[in-house]
């Protein structure tokens, strides 16, 4: 497998390492961590905007007449409900109720869906989603080589984008997508993102990226839109208390544990992993995601031990200093009888343990 | 940032100010550059014994945790407890925010350390 020891590139590769970006490997792809510092571009998304070349991320078309009753298999949460130019966040599991992955279903009509997923998990969801496809009337279409992905993000983001399009994009509401042309390249916008603020996700063709990209840029120059890398996506999804697979989501852990119990519809007549779910809902499940803060001076980082009254009773899954706030914030599993907000708990940083907090979700949510 | 002459430094990134048996430690611009935003300073305790090459202290920006090693072995004599409240100095102004001081216990470990000259041709080997 020597060829495929070197990461995959984004069509944006070069232009990242002109803006002079710190590269990194991220689920075998190089992407940029940050151009400036991760501070600065958080704070940029939060405050003005910022722009993110996310086209390591999967999509996966699904069409025909049967492309409903097999995403309703799929994924845990009733996509019938979706209109056309809708979308839904949700999760697809195992037969045990364990995370294959978070997703979002874009519904263009009652036959054509896109799903997208993580890079990181791309190849082994679109086998699971063949294996279930098989026999059904519907056509798999994995697009994710060929799919540029940017997201526009920040309060500056509206303004931007409407300087490159004639559609009113006032009028997307959030989570819902029109296609649209963007400096002349037709586009998939949806009004969503992994931020907390307003914002966009454009989907296009793959050789048009380093147009649009430096249309964008060029277009923000104005509203101080910064390009911003993976770091700074990490601490504004964190503030917001958005789970990221590998960290708080994987197929040992359930969406009714993880914070995801919102997306599971157990009306539904069937989804893979229901019966699992059913029986963890009756009988209660292991650790249950919570929110902390530091109380005492310390950064609790990913796998790092959580105490309760000395008792190990849990595990950090991502934690970092929240430049909106100013403070040490971390998401974590414990026993679920110690999640309640206002519990006293510690964390084992280096050896030492310090004093946090179970607070409420999310840490930062816009005005 | 130019490196200031009036110091030492190692290819670690520390930059060390001699004083008689006093040996004031911080890191350089190149190194806060490289770590990005400083936000949590964990400082050695004064009086604690450090040996050259060893954790003297862990800095943490907003996405890495990294040690500073001590460049000289000796006695913590003092800490720059300013740092923990404003971690922040060591981006702004690396060459005065000094991390601690180091009684040297061995002077023979100065000879080791090298001039701005040097380290300056260093940081720009790793440059270019």
């Amino acid at each position: 497998m020597y060829l495929f020891d070197v990461g995959q590139k984004t069509a944006l590769f070069e232009e990242h390492q002109r803006l002079g970006a710190k590269i990194v490997d991220f689920a075998g792809w190089e992407m940029p961590v940050y151009y400036s510092t991760p501070l600065k571009e958080h704070l940029a998304v939060r405050g003005k905007a910022g722009l993110f070349d996310v086209s390591h991320m999967g999509e996966i078309f699904v069409t025909g007449k049967e492309a409903l009753k097999l995403i309703q298999l799929l994924v845990t949460r009733d996509c019938s409900k979706l209109r056309d130019g809708g979308m839904a966040l949700g999760v697809m599991c195992n037969e045990a109720g364990g995370i294959i992955d978070d997703l979002i279903v874009y519904r263009f009509s009652e036959e054509k869906y896109l799903i997208v997923v993580n890079a990181g998990t791309m190849q082994n969801d679109l086998n699971w989603i063949e294996k279930h496809a098989a026999g059904m009337d519907c056509a798999i279409e994995n697009k994710s080589g060929k799919t540029a992905k940017l997201d526009l993000q920040g309060p500056n983001a509206e303004k931007i984008l409407q300087k490159l399009t004639e559609f009113k994009l006032s009028g997307i509401e959030r989570y819902n997508f029109v296609e649209a042309s963007i400096a002349g390249i037709e586009s998939i916008v949806s009004r969503s993102g992994y931020t907390g603020e307003d914002g966009f996700e454009l989907y296009f063709a793959e050789e048009k990226a380093v147009e649009l990209w430096n249309a964008l840029l060029e277009a923000g120059k104005k509203f101080e839109l910064q390009p911003c890398g993976l770091a700074s996506r990490d601490t504004l999804r964190l503030e917001c208390c958005m789970a990221l697979y590998g960290h708080e989501l994987s197929e040992k852990k359930s969406p009714l544990q993880s914070g995801y119990g919102w997306a599971v519809d157990f009306e539904k007549e069937e989804f893979i992993g229901k019966k699992a779910l059913e029986k963890q809902k009756a009988d209660g499940f292991g650790g249950k995601l919570i929110a902390f803060e530091m109380v005492e001076r310390a950064i609790a980082r990913d796998g790092c031990k959580i105490f309760v009254e000395g008792k190990e009773s849990g595990i950090v899954t991502s934690g970092s200093f929240s430049p909106s706030l100013k403070k040490n914030i971390g998401l974590g599993y414990i026993g679920a009888e110690f999640s309640e907000p206002g519990q006293g708990i510690e964390v084992e940083v280096r050896g030492n343990k310090f004093k946090a907090k179970v607070v409420k979700r999310p840490f930062y949510r816009r005005e | 940032m130019e490196n200031p002459a009036d110091r030492k430094y190692t290819k670690e990134h520390e930059w060390i100010k001699i004083d008689g048996d006093i040996a004031t430690v911080g890191i350089t611009d190149y190194a806060q550059h490289a770590l990005t935003d400083i936000v949590f300073v964990e400082l050695p305790e004064v009086g604690k014994q450090v040996e050259k090459d060893k954790q003297l202290c862990v800095l943490e920006s907003v996405k890495s945790v990294t040690d500073v090693f001590a460049p000289l072995s000796g006695e913590v004599v003092e800490a720059n407890s300013k740092l923990e409240a404003q971690p922040e100095k060591l981006n702004n102004s690396p060459f005065n925010a000094w991390i601690a001081k180091i009684k040297i216990k061995d002077k023979s470990e100065v000879e080791q350390l090298i001039e701005a000259k040097e380290y300056t041709e260093y940081v720009d080997s790793l440059e270019h």
